[in-house]
């Protein structure tokens, strides 16, 4: 099989999964338990904060545990707008996030929140003086991605944090959830006072992930509780899961150029061979991109039927992001670019990871010219 | 690379005479050892002045690591750039370029270590500051509150350009001053005792009493990250763990309950100070503040102190509460010190603790049982922990899981 679907969730890793094993089979003691078994497995966890928080060069009291990337974002936006509600209730936000960022701001509106959604151009980035003049005096927070999901752009995070220390009340969340350990980004440089990241978008494992908040922010806890993770996440830790996210992480790490070299010669392989199909048009611009999606429209084709196509030949990809593709919706973030309707609901993402090969590729290619030929005939009237 | 060098500053050395090198060699040995992985950088430390040459390094996360660095009164990342005053001139412009000065303000400070000069402090002002106006947008002069304030020092061998001044954290280089052992017990005074002790350039030791099972393995965990603490200042940290149980144990049985304290008090002396003999030391550091707690009266500190001859420095004497928290809590031991373990002095506490303990009722109630035999077997049973900052000994065991 070819598993091209890696923005929807990797495959874990098997040493990654050993770790898992191996701590929740021999250090299954609670971190809390004041006797020396449980003392280990809270050593254990101070050691993966250590880790985590050395890959991504921050504090390690800047790093705390979550349930993955909804929790993260949920924490993140409803924890500042309840924390500092009486300075303020505008967000900002773009039209192009997850929708675990786009729906806590949707909930928060009904709470009497204003949410500005910041367009992006044709080629999916936003512009910094689009943010400029959406800042009010009563804005608390700018949540912006910085890889978008569906077509693997990358927004000018750097730029909008250095434009931000202009507007000291205002805090500045990044949904790195596709970027880490694809793109470098470094939070405390960006200015970043809130990060979301995943573990099972780098061969973690699900239910798992982490919120990195700069030191000295303050949020209200969304669960409440043991008063675990400084009560900023109350619940007993999920130690095995937490290990394994520090072990994937630094996994990913690892000869982390040579691996996001590899994957960019994947995807331009793709981006070359499927251009030279004549229904097909490459969504995902050429500049400021990911090095592992690739977003593609086959005129003619609902995307749905081209995915379950290649499925029966075991490969797996996209429609749009794994999170709207069951509400049947096409890509948000095609539309927001001012792509077609059409064009957008024929939109296939191909996501890759450091596991993947050329020789992989080739096959896909040629799957989905040959799905695409055996089709044509049967597709050209439906639509 | 905006800046190739570090220039720093001395703090109070610079007032020593004839023993500055001393100072100045402890110094240079702390920085290179606290900067030992960065092995690109040169450590140049003169009579004035000491630097730090990049090659290449980034400047930030050294910085970050010599606002710790006690015997520096302040830092700045530094260009060293030729004396000749059109490359003076261009390198202001390239390094306003750098640090993207468009429509900001600032101000020229230039001063003259090397009177030689052909141009005075206020000439070069004007020649750099109408240099920048010209070539760099809408950049404009504000003396007051300027956004960049450019500082050009110029010296024998060059002439330094900086933007930023940092504080450093004063004191004296550490280990310049001998060695004493702290008494560190896991409360919020102790740490702090070791750290302004640490300032003056003590070289310390810390000497902690455990008493199992009354006391767990998390409070002894608790001052291992005190300890871990302190050792990110000094860079090494050495810790001494006493077995206590017996001695406790023989007290509460043998000692009226308000007494207890005074006694254990006198029994923790009597084996720091020979633990102090032991380790060559010529001092001992508690964190005790005056009226504090029942044993911190000055009747109390006399009835313990009365044990050895060896000088008891209590830095904290004269402070308030407030002020030593204040201080926990910017050496980041305060969240560890409040951690809710009992230790050896909490798990004990009589309802009436004695606050004016008579010496000769002390001595006579010790007369009851063989401490002496007692201190003797605690002072072999030590276990001493060897702390490296950044190292965690439990690390390995744990290895193939990370």
């Amino acid at each position: 099989m070819i598993y091209f679907d890696n923005s929807a969730t990797t495959k874990p890793n098997e040493e990654v999964l050993d770790t898992f094993h191996k701590v929740a089979s021999i250090y299954y003691g609670n971190p809390s338990s004041v006797h020396s078994f449980g003392l280990q497995t809270e050593k254990l966890l101070a050691q993966a904060r250590r880790q985590i928080a050395s890959l991504l060069n921050v504090g390690e009291s800047e790093i705390y545990f979550t349930s993955g990337g909804t929790e993260s974002n949920n924490l993140a936006i409803k924890g500042v707008a309840n924390q500092f509600r009486n300075r303020g209730k505008h967000l900002i936000t773009t039209k192009i996030e997850h929708p675990s960022v786009e729906n806590a701001c949707e909930y928060l509106k009904k709470d009497g929140f204003d949410i500005t959604y910041l367009p992006v151009d044709e080629n999916g980035r936003i512009h910094l003086d689009d943010l400029k003049k959406a800042i009010r005096d009563d804005t608390i927070l700018v949540s912006i991605m910085h890889v978008n999901n569906e077509i693997g752009v990358i927004q000018p995070i750097e730029e909008i944090g250095s434009l931000l220390q202009n507007y000291p009340k205002i805090l500045f969340h990044v949904d790195v959830v596709q970027g880490i350990g694809k793109v470098p980004i470094d939070f405390h440089k960006s200015q970043i006072d809130l990060a979301t990241i995943s573990a099972h978008k780098f061969h973690g494992l699900k239910g798992t992930g982490a919120l990195y908040v700069r030191e000295g922010v303050k949020l209200t806890p969304l669960l409440h509780g043991g008063n675990q993770e400084k009560g900023l996440r109350s619940g007993t830790e999920n130690v095995p899961g937490i290990v394994a996210m520090a072990k994937a992480l630094r996994l990913a790490f690892e000869d982390f150029n040579q691996k996001r070299h590899e994957m960019e010669k994947i995807r331009d392989y793709l981006r070359h061979e499927l251009i030279k199909i004549d229904q097909t048009t490459i969504n995902t611009p050429e500049m400021h991109i990911a090095p592992h999606i690739l977003n593609f429209s086959v005129e003619g084709f609902k995307a749905e039927v081209l995915v379950n196509t290649f499925s029966e030949k075991q490969l797996y990809v996209s429609t749009t992001s794994a999170c709207s593709s069951k509400r049947n919706e096409p890509s948000k973030t095609l539309l927001a670019m001012g792509v077609d309707q059409k064009r957008a609901e024929s939109s296939i993402r191909i996501s890759l990871s450091y596991e993947n090969t050329i020789q992989e590729a080739e096959r896909a290619v040629k799957v989905i010219k040959s799905s695409i030929e055996k089709l044509l005939p049967v597709m050209r009237g439906s639509i | 690379m905006i800046y190739d060098q570090i220039l720093i500053r001395y703090g109070e050395i610079s007032t020593k005479g004839k023993n500055r090198q001393f100072f100045v060699d402890k110094l240079r040995d702390h920085l290179r050892y606290i900067l030992r992985d960065y092995e690109k950088i040169k450590i140049k430390a003169n009579r004035d002045r000491a630097y730090i040459v990049l090659n290449g390094e980034d400047w930030e996360p050294i910085g970050n690591k010599l606002k710790k660095v006690f015997g520096i009164q302040s830092f700045s990342p530094v260009l060293k750039v030729d004396k000749d005053l059109n490359s003076v001139k261009e390198s202001t412009r390239e390094l306003f370029e750098k640090l993207h000065a468009e429509n900001k303000t600032f101000k020229v400070s230039a001063k003259r270590a090397d009177k030689d000069y052909p141009y005075t402090s206020d000439e070069l002002n004007r020649l750099i500051g109408g240099h920048l106006l010209k070539h760099i947008n809408g950049l404009s002069v504000d003396v007051h509150h300027p956004d960049l304030e450019l500082r050009v020092e110029v010296r024998r061998d060059a002439v330094y350009l900086t933007c930023e001044v940092i504080k450093g954290a004063g004191g004296m280089p550490v280990n310049s001053a001998g060695k004493a052992m702290l008494m560190l017990s896991g409360g919020i005074d102790s740490p702090v005792a070791g750290y302004v002790s640490m300032k003056r350039g003590l070289e310390i030791e810390g000497v902690h009493f455990y008493s199992p099972p009354f006391t767990s393995v998390r409070s002894k965990e608790k001052v291992v990250d005190l300890a871990k603490k302190l050792a990110e200042i000094s860079g090494r940290f050495t810790l001494h763990i006493v077995p206590f149980t017996e001695i406790q144990q023989t007290i509460q049985q043998s000692v009226p309950e308000n007494y207890t304290m005074t006694i254990t008090r006198r029994m923790m002396l009597r084996i720091t100070d020979e633990l102090r003999k032991k380790q060559k030391a010529l001092a001992i550091v508690t964190g005790e503040s005056l009226g504090q707690v029942a044993s911190q009266t000055l009747e109390s500190m006399f009835t313990i102190n009365e044990v050895t001859n060896t000088p008891v420095l209590r830095p904290l004497i004269a402070m308030d509460k407030n002020e030593i928290i204040k201080i926990a809590e910017e050496i980041e031991t305060l969240e560890i010190s409040n951690r809710p373990y009992e230790d050896c002095c909490t798990i004990f506490t009589p309802a009436q603790p004695i606050t004016k303990p008579k010496l000769d009722r002390a001595e006579a109630f010790e007369e009851r049982e063989d401490y002496e035999r007692l201190i003797e077997k605690a002072v072999k049973g030590v276990e001493t922990l060897e702390i490296e900052a950044g190292k965690e000994p439990e690390q390995s065991l744990f290895e193939n899981l990370f």
